[in-house]
């Protein structure tokens, strides 16, 4: 059904962006090249030529190492600059780094930035394609497609789904990725925790806030947990960490709560025994694995349709 | 020595005296020397005429809340640039925030400013000092030592005063030296990282929310303190509903307040700011269209005595960075006119009820002359085309900066000439 449908994105700067039917071709692309991944020979030659750039100003191991396996089986060469060790740290501004990098004609440029709207800045001054790969707490667009298709595959579709995402809605990119992507794609998406990590106005991206953790997993196909932090910038947001894990982490008790078939999400890296217990991130509901997995897919499938594939 | 001038079939608008009619005005030696019905003066032989038909002749207008940048930050605005801009935007003189570079915390800034202002300047500059030493928030600044160098008022502009025993004392204190006390409100725990108005708009963008009750707490504290202490408090760029509510009250009550706002508040929603528009950031920050419609309500009935610009010059390198590192403010002394045209051509501000809030009342918060065309008076006069249409573009800016998010606008109205003391300090005439 989302074979006609043409990308016309140069960028990929958040869901927030895309269109449904970009978002199938998307999804239906990267259940594509998924097959690639379980070849002996994982690699196609489709980008051959092409540059990309890991251009990373926040630590990251797993999100960079996605991004650079997805490009190294399609063959692109690719650079990865952090942010220690790149110029920005001697006063060169973000716009200047990326001048200098786009003298050396990339066809993309993969940034992880803790401000929010650096990709948009960079797009705006360079000729490269930017994908964003995470922005201070606005979007991480590429998660929020793996956590689609990963509720795809195990569900088989996502219209129709009530999906759950518990904890520090207002500080993660994550969440709002994933409520953004979910209810355009017809999902139901409940929202709840503290009252300190929930962001004025997250309705309007498309989430139901629910006062209680037990009332946004009622009968939920999908419970997401969300890494927390106690603090940010001398902003009391929460006691402590035992008691967010004691009324706001996803315990078994909870989980009964959802439908008998919920799966069970994280975006990584898990503070095991606070958002979520270690029994049910290592169970049989447990698709976190499976989100590391699809990663690489759509990672693949989104430099494929930036780069003119169709 | 200035040559004489002869302003006729003017629109003249001049709250002060109550008038609003087509008059002539002659202007001899920089004073105003008459003001008739048309044809009634006739003036020095050889005099220059302009037919001012159409056009409105108004006092010259007065902006109360500007940053030069000179000392410390010229890459950005100087005194030369700055009241250059102030003339093409129809203003005679400007009140400048102590914020410079070292901050204007005693004589030798305060002398330095006028200096250059009387130098190279293309209107009168009223230095402001700091309310505290080195606007720390901690120590007062010299009062005294500053008023006798010709400061016209105090603030902390650009910070708040968080100590609310300080605020108190400057109240007191500043009295003892005729000082109006200007309050930037801000209770900066609630603000702190904060890049844009707090709500939806800002969850969506991931931009830290500044909420509007971080403005309306400290409003409040200072309107208490002024009541307490009993002397006048003015508070600078009112940016939200509640605070226009908080003032309006305490008016009632008989508190000595007066307020300002500045155009982009009564003009711009949040909305401006989206796709992270940095020229847009300003402190206190674009609200929603409730704050907007309350301002402008506030206007039209009085609870903000003033519109001030808060000219804010910052350069590319200030702006062109991520929306939370990029610098707060706007440029604004060329957009006030037309933009505070469209309240009058909306409906909400008379014709003298816009000059008076851009001319007589700065002047009387502030306590300086002007803002009156009597006969006598210094011949501070601005003409209006209240049709003049043209396009806000960067290379029509006289600024040095233009961090504008106004660039592009279609606009009807502006100053096309603007006199000081009897001198053309900028001419758009005839158009
Ligand atoms: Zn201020």
């Amino acid at each position: 059904m989302y074979s006609t449908h043409r990308f016309s994105h140069k960028h990929i700067l958040g869901l927030a962006d895309l269109s449904v039917e970009d978002m199938g071709l998307i999804l239906q692309t990267a259940e594509s090249f998924k097959e690639i991944s379980t070849r002996a020979i994982k690699k196609v030659p489709t980008l051959r030529g092409k540059t990309i750039v890991n251009l990373f100003f926040e630590p990251s191991t797993r999100t960079r190492l996605s991004f650079e396996v997805a490009a190294k089986r399609m063959s692109a060469d690719t650079f990865n600059i952090s942010g220690s060790g790149s110029s920005t740290v001697k006063g060169e501004t973000l716009i200047d780094t990326a001048r200098n990098l786009d003298a050396m004609n990339p066809d993309c440029i993969i940034l992880r930035h803790s401000r929010s709207g650096s990709p948009r800045l960079l797009a705006d001054h360079i000729d490269a394609s930017v994908i964003n790969a995470g922005d201070g707490t606005h979007e991480h667009p590429s998660q929020g497609l793996l956590d689609l298709m990963t509720v795809k595959e195990a569900k088989g579709t996502i219209s129709g789904l009530k999906i759950a995402i518990i904890g520090d809605i207002a500080h993660s990119r994550v969440a709002h990725s994933n409520i953004i992507g979910f209810s355009k794609m017809g999902a139901t998406v409940a929202v709840a925790g503290p009252a300190t990590l929930i962001p004025p106005g997250v309705e309007e991206m498309g989430a139901t806030v629910c006062g209680s953790v037990a009332k946004a997993v009622e009968d939920a196909d999908v419970i997401m947990a969300l890494r927390i932090q106690k603090e940010r910038q001398h902003d009391p947001l929460l006691p402590s960490l035992r008691e967010y894990a004691n009324f706001f982490g996803v315990s078994q008790k909870l989980v009964g709560a959802a439908k008998p078939d919920a799966i069970i999400m994280h975006p990584g890296p898990i503070n095991r025994g606070v958002e979520l217990d270690p029994k049910i991130a290592d169970g049989s509901r447990s698709v976190i694995l499976d989100q590391v997995t699809n990663g690489v897919a759509v990672r693949m499938a989104l430099i494929y349709l930036i780069m003119g594939g169709d | 020595m200035v040559a004489p001038l002869l302003l006729k079939n003017g629109r003249v608008i001049d709250p002060a005296n109550g008038l609003d009619g087509i008059r002539d005005l002659l202007l001899v030696e920089g004073k105003i020397a008459a003001v008739t019905l048309p044809g009634e003066v006739d003036g020095p032989a050889g005099v220059e005429t302009l037919d001012l038909a159409g056009k409105w002749v108004v006092p010259g207008l007065i902006d109360m809340h500007v940053h030069l940048r000179e000392p410390g930050q010229e890459h950005k605005e100087t005194i030369e640039t700055g009241t250059l801009a102030a003339a093409a935007g129809g203003f005679t003189a400007v009140a400048c925030m102590p914020n410079t570079k070292p901050v204007n915390d005693n004589e030798a800034v305060t002398q330095l400013i006028l200096a250059k202002a009387a130098a190279r300047g293309s209107a009168r500059v009223y230095p402001v000092g700091a309310i505290s030493s080195g606007s720390r928030g901690e120590a007062l600044a010299e009062y005294g030592e500053m008023k006798q160098a010709g400061v016209v008022a105090v603030t902390d502009d650009g910070l708040p005063v968080v100590n609310s025993q300080l605020m108190r004392r400057a109240l007191e204190y500043a009295g003892n030296h005729e000082l109006l006390v200007i309050s930037h409100a801000e209770e900066p725990t609630l603000s702190q990282n904060g890049a844009m108005n707090d709500g939806a708009l800002a969850t969506r963008l991931g931009l830290r929310g500044i909420p509007h009750v971080a403005e309306e707490i400290m409003v409040y504290r200072d309107l208490a303190l002024a009541q307490y202490t009993g002397r006048p408090i003015h508070i600078a760029h009112v940016s939200t509903r509640e605070s226009v509510d908080l003032i309006r009250r305490a008016k009632a009550k008989g508190v000595a307040v007066t307020a300002e706002t500045a155009p982009h508040y009564f003009t711009l929603t949040e909305a401006a700011v989206d796709q992270y528009n940095t020229r847009a950031k300003m402190n206190p920050p674009l609200r929603r269209q409730a704050d907007v419609d309350a301002i402008r309500q506030g206007l039209r009935d009085g609870t903000l005595d003033a519109i001030a610009t808060d000219h804010a010059p910052h350069s590319e390198l200030d702006k062109d960075v991520e929306f939370d590192l990029a610098a707060n403010g706007i440029i604004g002394l060329e957009t006030a006119v037309p933009l505070t045209l469209r309240l009058v051509r909306e409906g909400i501000l008379e014709a003298g009820g816009m000059i008076a809030l851009l001319s007589v009342n700065p002047a009387r918060i502030l306590g300086v002359g002007g803002g009156a065309l009597s006969v006598g008076a210094v011949a501070d006069v601005t003409v209006i085309d209240p049709e003049k249409e043209f396009v806000y573009g960067p290379e029509a800016v006289h600024s040095k900066s233009v961090n504008s998010p106004f660039l592009g606008w279609q606009f009807k109205g502006k100053a096309v000439l603007t006199i000081l003391a009897g001198r053309v300090t900028y001419s758009d005439f005839p158009g």
